[in-house]
């Protein structure tokens, strides 16, 4: 039997196909032009039925043509609007005005009088779905930590839907979209899968339609303890960087031969090498971050963001030289030694260099407090004399981080034709007394803190002590 | 004539290395919350004198000849009191040789204490001191029993003597934890508690078995106290029936002066708390079903146990990566911000920062003597430049019995150092 094996280089369907180029082929491939149809962007073997394997079967609920009049709005893209409107129909962003800008005439008017809009927050750095509560050792699927390099695994196999983080996260952070990550014990973990959070018997139903895929590498202490403790390689960080090395220089050997048999593990590398899956580094220092920048030169390809980062402050000029975005905690600091040098300005100083900020959680509860955390950012270096302003500052958990997951086409940011990801906070997201009163994913209305209905609870929770509560 | 000093001329780092006397200071012009879960009251002053606020109001008289602060409208509050924390028992948290959290390798359990393990120089006391917290209930965690030991409340002065007073609690925990400890369940748990008890009582009354018995020596002199009610047994427990029956406890030993710690279930059985008169340290925002104890978790549980009247404090703030002790301010302000969320219980401002002051000074034993602004307690400080439960706020003087303080650290110099990246002329390591 043929097995189809294309690896599409390009953005888009079986229209944009020509476009493409392919590589990696073997075993007499062809490069299926007449199946990828799923619109998504990946680099992908397609599967004997002719589609890229676990294809996302996410279709937006049903919304109404809305209009939420009147309000303050932070597009996400560094604009503010005072007296400001934001009109979605059909699950897309038609238009946002100020106080001289007619606004459409639509039947369901949101009052957003005294209240602030944002598009829908994300979250870079997420393990909910891979170590999904309750936290049990049944429940520990995000470390594959068996060899330290596992480029063949995929984070949407371990991604359990059920897993009541994903409700919080909507309901008390406004999160609409996350990408959940391999954890850090090795140095390559594997790849990555951003979610719509929406709630989903299936992992495939929350699969962002047309997201690429990203690649999780970590360096620094984890890998080397995890291995080094089992006396195997990487037990030091030189041993880190050899065994990424090798590994890279394996994987352009197999795409330079085309009778090699299909490799998982390489797949996902070529991918990475040629730019169609985006590498997400756990780093926390400085001069890690500076080598693995490096690294990426020689081996030819890019990093998009290092996560945790809490020395990025350190070579903010290097960052943005390289045009690599950093995803980090406002102020966590001194759990491990690489840590130690973190500091709360480092989200500020980064943007004072021109490079690129996100902030991340980590963490099932700092995920419902990502505006809080920003504004803590924002204030640490306001201090210091760094001041960014607030719309800025909601980029940074918005459009910066669609940047970095290679979504910003689709979402983060309030842009006419965007995905209708919105949130109506009852007051300013950068204000500890702020929550999010209303969310819509792609135009639907998703959570509601008037409606208690409009709240999702996961089949774990039912019939549990306080199912269906506030939380 | 009064002397004025500058509202932000934070103390100076050198001149600060060494503290001063107890200082007198009368802080005017603020908005001061008193910590007692009142609500601030602007136009108001603090006096404090001999390092003792002497006191509190709108008209209180200021003395003539002592140093007069003008806080143009800030708030002033009492210092952050971090409950069950584990501020100066650790460097960094996964390198081994400088965390003293816990001793699962020990030969003792309930006798251990932290007191001689508090380093009053750990950046986290600094790094906390320049975010508002002025004293904390530092706890062991457990390492082999469910007894993880004794507790010792601290100022986070910059001085040697930190332990106010140490041996201020033992520490347990009836839970998933604890039935861990105690050899795989609850039912072993209970088991080791009761015969603990027993051996302690025996060792009080001079009856001990000796060698016989299963506790060491120090062990159970160290539970003599819990079981005559001169020590405080806290206990961290958060299933609603575990809560029972820990509360129960007080049927066979009635002198045991209990502190319910955790608690995500308390909301199910607040009523049964409050009747029992027994406080709680909370997490404050755990709404997850992180274990099989925490199913029913709510972010609305403090707000709900306050309403019930249960006497709540907020903590468990450690290090590392959930949420640092400078950190209870924003987690108080968002059980303020439940307030508008339909269906949910919060707190109002003054409740809520009273959670993080006064609360716990009460549970400690303290009421009265830290965590409030009145006459007689002691003269913990602070100015903020903004509203102290809002994320963008922090203390920009923090006085400690009347001694100002200094706020510089590790992270406050690298945030001098790389205030720009320029090293045009020598390398960053100059820059200092």
């Amino acid at each position: 039997m043929m097995r189809a094996k294309a690896l599409l280089m390009c953005v888009g369907g079986a229209f944009a196909l020509s476009a493409c180029t392919a590589a990696g082929s073997g075993e007499g491939s062809v490069k299926s032009a007449s199946t990828a149809n799923t619109g998504d962007t990946r680099t992908e073997f397609l599967g004997e039925d002719g589609n890229v394997p676990f294809p996302s079967t996410y279709r937006a609920y049903p919304g109404a043509d809305t209009l939420i009049i009147p309000t303050t709005v932070f597009d996400g893209a560094g604009g503010r609007i005072d007296n400001g409107w934001v009109h979605f129909r059909d699950g897309k962003i038609v238009a946002v005005g100020g106080p001289n800008t007619a606004p459409p005439d639509v039947a369901n008017v949101v009052d957003g009088s005294d209240k602030f809009v944002t598009p829908g927050i994300i979250d870079i750095h997420s393990h909910l779905g891979d170590y999904p509560t309750p936290s049990v050792p049944a429940h520990s699927d995000g470390n594959e930590a068996t060899s330290p390099t596992t480029p063949d695994v995929w984070t949407e196999h371990s991604v359990w839907p059920q897993d009541p983080g994903f409700s919080r996260a909507m309901a008390n952070g406004g999160i609409t979209s996350l990408q959940i990550l391999p954890g850090s014990a090795n140095l390559m973990g594997g790849r990555s899968v951003t979610l719509k959070n929406v709630p989903s018997r299936t992992v495939q139903g929350m699969k962002f339609p047309g997201a690429p895929y990203g690649f999780k590498m970590a360096c620094g202490e984890n890998p080397k303890r995890v291995y080094g403790g089992r006396g195997r390689k990487p037990s030091t960080r030189m041993g880190n960087f050899a065994v990424n090395r090798q590994t890279w220089l394996d994987a352009i050997a197999y795409s330079e031969n085309d009778d090699a048999k299909r490799d998982l593990g390489k797949e996902t590398l070529v991918g990475v090498l040629d730019g169609d899956i985006l590498v997400h580094n756990h780093c926390y220092r400085a001069d890690e971050m500076a080598l693995v920048m490096d690294m990426a030169k020689e081996m030819g390809y890019k990093v998009s963001a290092f996560h945790h980062a809490v020395e990025a402050y350190k070579i903010g000029d290097l960052l943005r030289e390289n045009g690599v975005c950093s995803a980090i905690w406002a102020d966590w600091y001194g759990f491990k030694m690489e840590s130690y040098d973190g500091i709360p300005q480092n989200a500020a100083y980064l943007q004072r260099e021109g490079a690129c900020v996100v902030i991340h959680s980590d963490d099932e509860n700092s995920i419902q407090r990502l505006n809080q955390e920003a504004a803590k950012a924002q204030a640490a270096g306001a201090r210091m004399g760094v001041n960014i302003s607030d719309a800025d500052v909601i980029s940074w958990i918005t459009l910066n981080a669609a940047k970095a997951m290679g979504i910003d086409d689709m979402t983060g940011s309030l842009e006419p034709g965007k995905m209708a990801d919105v949130v109506l906070w009852n007051g300013d997201p950068l204000s500890v007394y702020s929550r999010p009163e209303k969310v819509w994913v792609d135009g639907a209305l998703l959570y509601d803190a008037n409606d208690p209905k409009r709240r999702p609870v996961s089949d774990f929770e039912l019939g549990q002590p306080g199912a269906g509560d506030v939380k | 004539m009064m002397k004025r000093l500058v509202t932000s001329s934070a103390c100076a780092a050198i001149a600060c290395a060494v503290p001063a006397a107890a200082q007198d200071v009368a802080i005017v012009n603020a908005t001061v919350a008193k910590g007692d879960g009142s609500e601030p009251v602007a136009g108001s002053r603090v006096i404090v004198r001999n390092g003792t606020v002497s006191v509190v109001g709108p008209n209180a008289p200021v003395p003539a000849n002592i140093p007069t602060i003008d806080a143009q409208g800030a708030f002033v509050t009492p210092g952050i009191v971090a409950a069950v924390t584990d501020l100066g028992l650790y460097d960094v948290g996964a390198v081994g040789a400088s965390n003293d959290k816990s001793a699962g390798d020990a030969r003792f359990n309930a006798a251990l204490d932290v007191a001689p393990a508090i380093n009053p120089s750990s950046q986290h006391v600094k790094v906390s001191r320049a975010g508002g917290v002025t004293r904390a209930l530092v706890t062991p965690s457990h390492g082999n029993s469910l007894f993880a030991g004794q507790g010792a409340v601290i100022d986070l002065g910059a001085d040697a003597n930190a332990v106010m007073e140490a041996k201020a609690f033992q520490m347990a925990n009836l839970g998933e934890r604890g039935a861990r400890l105690s050899g795989g369940s609850r039912t072993a748990a209970y088991v080791e508690l009761e015969n603990a008890l027993r051996e302690a009582s025996a060792f009080a009354s001079g009856s001990w078995e000796g060698e016989e018995a299963l506790l060491t020596r120090a062990d159970a002199a160290a539970l003599v106290p819990v079981i005559n009610g001169s020590q405080e047994l806290y206990v961290e427990v958060e299933r609603a029936a575990d809560i029972r029956n820990v509360l129960g406890l007080k049927r066979t030993y009635p002198k045991l002066d209990l502190v319910l710690v955790g608690v995500s279930e308390g909301w199910l059985v607040a009523s049964e708390i409050a009747a029992a008169r027994v406080p709680v340290i909370a997490d404050a925002l755990d709404d997850l079903p992180a274990s099989f104890e925490q199913l029913g978790a709510t972010q609305s549980n403090v707000g709900r146990m306050a309403a019930a009247g249960v006497k709540v404090a907020i903590g468990r703030m450690s290090g590392g990566t959930d949420g640092h002790p400078r950190s209870a301010a924003q987690f108080a302000g968002n059980l303020v911000a439940l307030g508008k969320v339909p269906g949910a219980s919060g707190l109002s401002w003054g409740q809520a920062f009273a959670t993080i002051s006064s609360i716990p000074a009460e549970i400690a034993g303290h009421g009265g003597k830290f965590g409030v602004l009145k006459a007689g307690a002691i003269g913990d400080v602070v100015i903020w430049d903004g509203d102290p439960l809002e994320v963008d706020s922090v203390p920009s003087r923090v006085f400690i019995a009347g001694i100002e303080q200094p706020l510089d650290n590790h992270q406050s110099e690298l945030a001098k150092r790389y205030l720009d990246l320029d090293e045009s002329q020598l390398p960053k390591a100059y820059d200092w």
